[in-house]
């Protein structure tokens, strides 16, 4: 699950006992050899497709993948058991590596997105994407941005983001870009694992104890108001996308099916407002973001000419 | 009815005496188990407290590479606990009660956690420090006498080693960046070179339960061999990373083949062992914090768990 990647690059190789450190190490407790998912891939953009519009595009999936990372991220050390807090280690590192391509491949389709540092800073594209732009140029909606709540408002919001993202994915297989359709094929893996762990503890928690299906019910009420923005989908998504609109019945019958198994009901709560039109995907966002960005890139924009 | 021990106690001491593992189902001494549960627990404690200090930076991490490497690190930790408190399953006490004992400061944990991280750098520093202490350790212990536990120290010592390998690759790379970087990687080696080098516990005249281990084959070597191993493995390293040790004592001894050194602050060392480090008590409310938010979780679970076992038998 957790494909590392791992690279050295050639001036790394210092001739001292550590020479060769990285390169390919197996020695994870739950990892794999990295096998990079876009070796042979032919990155030149097909006819057809608008450059600039699929950068944006590859920011919005890479910016939920990076943005709902941070949040399970947050729950390192604090889960429930050990089981959960790898598993939940494992969510965060599939998205993070999904951010990392996605967000390559919106620099490499359009370079006057990529941040401007200092003359000769080594920091990489993937890294001023994600280290130095401001919370009103990221593209994520706003489900992803969420402060966390307990056990159940993660299981319940994992459960419905990796639904979603699962369906564009799998759509996402057959785009025309060779770079997104093997990111795809690689995240489709990963996002059908997430969702069948989010799917079996919201079964538990909703058959478990009258505490946790109580817990549940809350998680629901906070997490609904946000999904009728995932629907939304926007003039980039519709023309180099995939439109989420096209994916919502499929979202809802799995939802369905997950609450009709643990017996829970949606509730009947309005969607979230959007502010003069814009949401997430537009760059305007909850105070949540912010903050969280504020945490997120305080050492990288300490050291703009720093090499990690 | 009076079992004679003394036919078991020595078919355990032959066991021992053949350097062969004991096994969980072998009679051996209460001594023996408590010490071990005492031993294996309390690394096992350190396994998951150890992933608070470095769990700290994983929201500010510099880049995605490093982020992930990190959360990987931590996860590994993670692991390491796991495999240790089912070792001590096979002792027959559980992951929970030790847990209890953990929170309710019965049980201890590594020292060197109740030490704050204060900058990035400090995630190498533990890595090729704190990690590589634990690796001097460690590695002794896949031979420990206990088959369980042996079996894994040898799958968390591959894993620590990369562990080690990844933070004095952070450190390196870092020395090839600013001056502010280098700066940052300097200060973090002075802070946690000395905690490190305490790590290996008391000097050993003040060891009290080193003999008796030792003789059982739980313990390989002193605390005072492992630490002189530690410091003859460093200082290369240290000298190729371009960074020095706080340690005007430190020098190159030809008559014993070794580096002489100083003596680490033991008044601070005892101070943190006995709970008043910088952060033991934020540690323990951490730990327990997560317990007890995830106490209705695991009601949960065991719940359904019985529940679907009922609808099974109707
Ligand atoms: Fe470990
Ligand atoms: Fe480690």
């Amino acid at each position: 699950m957790n494909d590392i990647h791992i690279q050295q690059d050639a001036e790394d190789a210092h001739d001292n006992a550590y020479a060769g450190l990285l390169s390919n190490d197996a020695h994870w407790a739950f990892g794999t050899d990295f096998e990079d998912p876009l070796a042979g891939v032919d990155t030149t953009i097909p006819d057809g497709l608008d450059a600039a519009e699929l950068a944006q595009y590859c920011l919005m999936l890479g910016d939920d993948a990076l943005v709902y990372a941070h949040r399970l991220s947050e729950w390192t050390s604090r889960a429930p058991d050990l089981e959960e807090d790898i598993a939940i280690a494992n969510l965060a590192l599939d998205l993070v590596g999904q951010a990392r391509l996605l967000l390559a491949r919106a620099a490499a389709a359009d370079s006057s997105i990529v941040p401007v540092l200092p003359e000769g800073s080594p920091v990489p594209d993937e890294d001023r994407l994600a280290f130095f732009r401001e919370a009103g140029d990221f593209r994520n909606v706003r489900l992803a941005e969420t402060p966390n709540g307990d056990f159940a408002e993660l299981v319940t919001r994992l459960l419905v983001l990796s639904t979603w993202r699962l369906a564009i994915f799998e759509r996402l297989v057959g785009h025309p870009d060779a770079v997104v359709s093997a990111i795809a094929a690689k995240g489709v893996k990963e996002l059908a694992y997430h969702r069948d762990f989010a799917g079996r503890w919201f079964v538990t928690l909703a058959g478990g104890t009258s505490e946790s299906r109580r817990r549940l019910t809350d998680a629901m009420r906070a997490v609904w108001p946000l999904i009728p923005e995932l629907g939304e989908g926007t003039d980039t998504e519709r023309t180099v996308g995939v439109d989420p609109a096209a994916v919502a019945l499929e979202v809802g019958v799995v939802l369905d099916q997950v609450l009709a198994v643990g017996g829970m009901t949606a509730p009947d709560v309005p969607g979230l407002a959007r502010v003069r039109g814009r949401a997430g995907r537009q760059g305007m966002h909850s105070e949540a973001l912010s903050r969280m960005l504020a945490e997120m890139q305080v050492v990288a924009r300490a050291h703009p000419r720093g090499r990690w | 009815m009076q079992v004679d021990e003394a036919p078991l106690e020595k078919a355990f001491d032959a066991t021992i005496g053949a350097g062969d593992r004991i096994e969980p189902r072998d009679w051996m001494p209460e001594k023996y188990r408590q010490t071990l549960i005492r031993q294996v627990a309390q690394h096992a404690h350190s396994e998951i407290i150890g992933m608070q200090p470095e769990g700290n930076w994983i929201t500010r991490a510099p880049s995605l590479r490093r982020k992930a490497v990190l959360l990987a690190k931590v996860q590994d930790e993670a692991g390491h606990g796991l495999y240790l408190y089912s070792a001590t399953e096979t002792l027959g006490v559980s992951r929970d009660e030790l847990t209890r004992r953990l929170i309710e400061g019965k049980q201890k944990y590594s020292s060197i956690f109740n030490y704050p991280t204060l900058t990035y750098a400090d995630v190498g520093s533990i890595g090729w420090l704190v990690d590589g202490a634990a690796i001097c350790n460690q590695v002794p212990l896949c031979r420990t006498s206990y088959g369980p536990y042996g079996r894994a120290m040898i799958r968390i010592c591959k894993e620590e080693s990369f562990h080690q390998r990844q933070g004095y690759e952070l450190l390196m790379t870092m020395m090839r960046g600013t001056d502010e970087q280098r700066a940052m990687v300097q200060e973090s080696v002075n802070r946690f070179w000395w905690p490190a080098l305490m790590m290996f516990g008391p000097p050993d005249g003040d060891s009290p339960n080193t003999a008796q281990s030792m003789e059982w084959g739980i313990k390989r070597h002193t605390n005072d061999e492992l630490r002189q191993r530690f410091v003859d493995m460093s200082v290369p390293q240290a000298e190729a990373l371009g960074v020095t040790f706080p340690d005007p004592e430190l020098q190159w001894n030809e008559e014993r083949g070794s580096y002489d050194f100083g003596e680490p602050d033991w008044d601070e060392f005892w101070q943190v062992v006995k709970g008043n480090g910088p952060c033991n008590t934020q540690r323990i409310a951490h730990r327990k914090a997560a317990y007890d938010d995830g106490a209705w979780v695991r009601e949960a679970a065991l719940a359904f768990a019985a529940k679907a076992r009922a609808d099974e038998n109707d």
